[in-house]
């Protein structure tokens, strides 16, 4: 950690020095972002104000809701106006206001002077254009320039994001590009023309913690290169102390505190910065039981899963591995932690053993009992294997209330419909969601509320194993803690045997008591979670435990 | 705790201002099929008076006579009862037809979507009026008749559209739970998945009605509507060789034609914004 603390060290006495000679890139003062009417509050940003200095990168951390986004697309003149607009204060770039510029002004400067990398890689490319002329509308839009020397300059700054065989790509279509590599190219993009001030709108929280850790690399060895300006905006305060010099912390449109990086995350003043500080998982292994329970709910014995896509009669399609030979077992009472970047095959895993997807060979025993695949394993499980999903959004039913949805499980499996209701009304409060939400819609709840009740759905049941597929990823950091603590309660108050997939070691090593890393469809490490976080064998162990981004160096094993 | 989402389906759909006139037109028409023999009391079939009477020319026949002294406005009165009833039931006809063979075919996917599609293209491949035309026929032209061919030439677009929601709407989440869950697969298409696609399923059956008041016409038009039921294309075909000397006779049943099926039309687009969250401004 050290090696990674010098460097930063040296920028950081650099920055001060620029600090003290040159004006501030970007200063906001006093802004105020107005909603629309009906909206939960009359400012998304309320009185926003800080400066960015040439050579450092601020960082602006909240919830979502807490309107950090907004002022990215305040400063990029992003906003739907409009419905949403900036009503008061001033954002000086290079000292003019760019809130006074009109549309065609501020267009000469994005791009050129400003560029923007946004949250989604996998939708902020053009389908249907190759990478190349992606680029090329960046110069097309604000120079001219020969097609030859065009090709060139995009050509160099593929390299310099570091994608592989940049000859290749600049002809390739972006559906052949992975998250992280679609990523890099959004981030050429943004600094094709050397702009001044990047703006990053949580560019990592869509990606895996390993490619997290590449990109973020990435994005500040560039920055240290070019010297520019970088406002970065995030929700995870790892991400915060691998990247910033300076941070910002917002919550419910309002700056609640700001200042050196090193000195918000070791000394925060304010009690939400500290409450998002404390929430992040810190991956301390959870003790695991003293004996344990002599019954085993599953067994899965060389389980093997191929997807087959494209083909069609006359041709074979392409196969893609995603459960090569997998097995593991699960007692009463314990969690299994099945980690991977996406693409691993955890999922499919997971859909197996609830028998949402058939697999081709191996043995999945509940009880001691073989079950078939597919369907026909969800008639012999009888609703007793039920699985928690890891869209908040898309797991609920939109045109059902929520007590219905509870218990139309039970319903289904013969309980009397009154008696369904009533534990539907029970389940929500130990979800710790009142009776009253019984009679409302899913939109109208938050997506940690959603996977409460998410959770609630499933306990319906009255499962004896628990498939848990990414269930806190989509949330954010204070959020996710929450609902992890609901599931490590419900776990212990119903022994439930759980199987947790994840992406995140910090998350798996809190949560359970086993965990087996999977690379290609392949469970590559399979043991204790203690042992295996501790002392990783394999190399991809290492490469996932090595990715997470950790708060920076505690004072006491500082330098 | 629907009432707010009623609210706000009402708050943009009046903001739609030809919606809103297409929806008072349509209550128009339907106070016409309701009350409207109280206020044209004659038979349409009846000769009345004598023909070619221009309209306000007599007390009483406000909309003038036609080649054979029968009252328009009797027969548009009629034909408003005839046009709705053959464009509301074909339109419920080819919407069980669609939505059952689009449901199957996107729920169960591979074979069985194949198979249905490849159905539904059948159908599509033959230009539906000439369809409708030779199914009414070989029939002998009757309402049921021509309720039968104009539901079995319109309903294969609904089929698509509903294997399309179907298709996505499968692939969901609350799909999965309501599967681990132990709900039968009827239930699961019909309390699970069928709501959430009924909102682009009722602007098209809107558009349906249109349509199907505009077959019908066309077909008594040619001649083959139901002999027994005045209607709107038949007395616009009637008046077709006398239309320089008796203007009123094509124009007045035109109108009513006209008026109805854009007020349908509209009403659709009304439909489609005030189902449409996304519109609110805000996602």
């Amino acid at each position: 950690m050290n090696a990674v603390l010098k460097p930063f060290d040296d920028t950081e006495s650099m920055s001060q020095v620029l600090a003290q000679t040159a004006e501030p890139v970007l200063d906001v003062r006093g802004l105020d972002i107005r909603l629309p009417a009906g909206g939960d509050r009359l400012l998304a940003v309320q009185g926003a104000s800080f400066t960015l200095l040439p050579g450092q990168t601020l960082c602006v951390v909240g919830e979502s809701g807490s309107g950090k986004s907004m002022i990215a697309n305040a400063i990029m003149g992003l906003l739907p106006r409009p419905l949403v607009e900036p009503v008061a204060g001033q954002i000086l770039f290079d000292g003019t206001d760019l809130l006074q510029l009109n549309e065609s002004q501020l267009r000469r400067l994005r791009g050129q002077r400003m560029g923007m990398v946004f949250q989604e890689p996998m939708t902020a490319l053009n389908p249907v254009m190759r990478i190349g002329e992606q680029l090329e509308e960046v110069f097309d839009a604000h120079m001219r320039l020969g097609a030859a020397e065009k090709r060139q300059r995009i050509l160099a700054a593929l390299v310099d994001v570091g994608l592989p065989e940049p000859e290749r790509l600049i002809d390739s279509y972006p559906f052949r590009l992975s998250g992280g590599q679609r990523q890099r190219v959004m981030i050429a993009c943004a600094m094709l023309l050397e702009p001044s001030l990047l703006i990053a709108d949580e560019p990592t929280t869509a990606l895996d913690v390993t490619t997290q850790a590449q990109i973020l690399k990435l994005m500040r060895d560039l920055q240290r290169r070019r010297g520019m300006a970088m406002l970065f905006i995030t929700h995870d305060f790892g991400v915060v102390s691998e990247i910033a010099d300076h941070v910002v912390v917002m919550q419910t449109g309002q700056v609640v505190e700001a200042g050196p990086a090193q000195e918000v995350l070791r000394r925060p003043q304010h009690p939400y910065t500290r409450k998002l500080i404390a929430a992040i998982p810190n991956g301390a292994p959870r003790v695991a039981q003293a004996e344990p329970d002599p019954v085993h709910v599953l067994q899965v014995q060389d389980l093997c899963k191929t997807y087959v896509s494209g083909g069609s009669l006359f041709k074979r399609g392409r196969e893609v591995v995603a459960a090569d030979h997998v097995s593991f077992e699960l007692r009463r009472g314990q969690t299994l932690g099945l980690v991977g970047e996406s693409g691993s095959g955890k999922s499919t895993v997971g859909r197996c053993i609830v028998g949402l997807a058939p697999f081709e060979s191996g043995r999945i025993l509940f009880r001691g009992r073989n079950l078939m695949s597919g369907a026909a394993l969800r008639q012999q499980a009888k609703g007793k294997i039920q699985m928690v999903f890891q869209d908040p959004y898309a797991s609920l039913n939109p045109r059902h209330r929520i007590g219905p949805t509870l218990a139309a499980g039970p319903i289904a499996q013969g309980v009397p419909k009154a008696q369904a209701m009533a534990r539907a009304l029970e389940l929500l409060q130990l979800v710790g969601l009142g009776p009253e939400a019984a009679d409302r819609f899913p939109h109208e709840f938050s997506g940690g509320q959603r996977q409460r009740i998410g959770i609630a759905r499933a306990l319906a049941m009255e499962p004896e194993l628990l498939v848990a597929d990414e269930p806190v990823s989509a949330l954010d950091v204070s959020v996710q803690a929450q609902v992890l603590k609901l599931f490590a309660e419900v776990r212990e108050r119903f022994q439930l045997a759980m199987v947790f997939i994840t992406h995140d070691l910090r998350v798996a090593g809190e949560m359970c008591d086993h965990i087996a890393v999977m690379q290609r469809g392949q469970v590559v490490e399979y043991g204790p979670t203690a042992e295996v976080l501790a002392r990783p064998q394999h190399p991809y162990t290492r490469t996932l435990i090595d990715a997470i981004p950790r708060l920076a160096a505690q004072p006491e094993d500082a330098p | 705790m629907s009432l707010p989402s009623k609210n706000s389906f009402w708050r943009r759909y009046r903001r739609n201002r030809g919606a809103v006139f297409g929806l008072v037109v349509l209550l128009l028409v339907a106070l016409l099929v309701a009350f409207g023999p109280l206020l044209a009391s004659h038979d349409p079939w009846d000769m009345v008076e004598q023909p070619f009477l221009q309209p306000g020319q007599t007390a009483g026949f406000a909309l003038g006579t036609d080649t054979m002294g029968r009252d328009i406005l009797s027969g548009i009165v009629m034909g408003a009862r005839i046009s709705l009833l053959i464009g509301v039931v074909s339109t419920v006809v080819s919407l069980l037809i669609g939505v059952t063979i689009g449901a199957l075919a996107g729920y169960f996917g591979r074979w069985v979507d194949a198979t249905l599609m490849r159905f539904t293209e059948l159908f599509q491949a033959i230009p539906s009026f000439a369809l409708a035309i030779v199914l009414v026929a070989i029939f002998e032209p009757s309402v049921k008749s021509i309720v039968v061919a104009i539901s079995l030439v319109s309903w294969p677009p609904v089929a698509r559209l509903v294997r399309g929601e179907f298709l996505t709407l499968r692939q969901r989440d609350f799909v999965a739970a309501a599967q681990l869950a132990g709900q039968s697969t009827p239930r699961i298409i019909l309390t699970q998945i069928l709501p959430n696609a009924a909102s682009p399923i009722v602007v098209m059956a809107s558009l349906m009605v249109a349509t199907a008041i505009l077959l019908e016409s066309s077909l008594s038009f040619l001649g083959l509507g139901d002999p027994n039921q005045m209607s709107w294309g038949y007395m616009v075909g009637a008046a077709r060789t006398v239309l320089r000397q008796a203007w009123w006779m094509a124009v007045f049943p035109g109108v009513a034609i006209l008026l109805t099926v854009l007020a349908l039309n509209l009403v659709g687009e009304g439909l489609n914004d005030g189902l449409n969250a996304r519109l609110d401004g805000r996602t």
